[in-house]
């Protein structure tokens, strides 16, 4: 599973480079996800551009991963694609998170 | 940083005409082991069958629908360390795509085939659930969920519209 981060002032960026987020790397997220969080930035984004798919044991990753964050750091969530954006809507999910409605740097995106 | 290096590898076809309504026909047959890849392996292959046909949308329900229900019989179906098999059919008719799933493994508990409440959200973050999602999404989008036990096999067929508004 690949994963890449940058510092960006006081943020710690993190780019998922999946093109699926589901059961078969859950589990693997969550604990590489945890290693990344060890840098101390008040303020995580998580980059998911690259990610077209999410089931709900994705999300469950998700929601762990914002759960292991200590009081005071705040997890965003940026770059979702459609597909993956109905996923949190449908589970209500989408009012728990930060979701930043960015669209993503690199990325033409199929319209319609 | 790029990620291009990897992230083609799954996903959906790229650049495809816009959907034609009513030229979905014919029928996706697959038996393969009851493994997590192997479950991404035939999500892709229904996705290059189908997903031309139909909307992004309905391409989006019907991968999503089939991976919870794929991934259900591979995390709870079978005991630790068998590898059973899942029977995959789907077969579409232009008004719709009628899916049907078979297992071997144990059965599907009744709880499982009432549509759940959503877990409750609106508490504070450590007590977030990270599960329960699943069979949410399952009866949320699936229509005409129907289950029976047979002959020690697990039946489960459901059907999924297209052309309906989409939400």
């Amino acid at each position: 599973m690949k994963l890449s981060a940058e510092a960006v002032d006081s943020s710690l960026v993190v780019r998922l480079c999946e093109s699926r987020l589901d059961a078969a790397i859950a589990i693997e997220f969550k604990d590489r996800m945890r290693e990344m969080l060890a840098y101390p930035s008040p303020h995580v984004v998580l980059d998911m551009a690259e990610v077209g798919f999410l089931d709900s044991s994705g999300l469950g990753a998700l929601v762990a991963v914002m759960k292991s964050l200590s009081p005071g750091r705040q997890l965003e969530l940026r770059g979702l694609s459609a597909n993956v954006e109905r996923v949190f809507r449908l589970t209500r999910m989408d009012s728990v998170f930060t979701i930043s409605a960015d669209v993503p740097r690199d990325g033409l995106r199929d319209v319609g | 940083m790029a990620c291009v290096m990897w992230a083609e590898q799954m996903s959906l076809p790229k650049n495809r005409s816009a959907p034609q309504q009513g030229r979905c026909t014919g029928v996706f047959q697959s038996v393969f082991p009851a493994e997590q890849h192997a479950v991404r392996k035939v999500l892709h292959a229904v996705m290059a069958r189908f997903a031309p046909h139909i909307s992004e949308g309905e391409a989006g329900a019907l991968e999503l629908l089939l991976a919870e229900l794929m991934n259900n019989i591979v995390e709870h179906g079978y005991a630790p360390g068998r590898v059973g098999s899942i029977s995959l059919s789907i077969l579409c008719d232009g008004r719709g795509l009628s899916c049907s799933l078979i297992d071997d493994g144990k059965p599907l508990p009744s709880r499982c085939l009432h549509p759940p409440g959503l877990p409750d959200t609106a508490v504070a973050a450590e007590s977030l659930p990270e599960g329960g999602f699943g069979w949410f999404l399952i009866h949320d989008l699936a229509r005409d969920l129907r289950y029976r036990r047979e002959d020690g096999q697990n039946l489960l067929d459901f059907r999924l519209p297209l052309g309906a508004p989409e939400g």
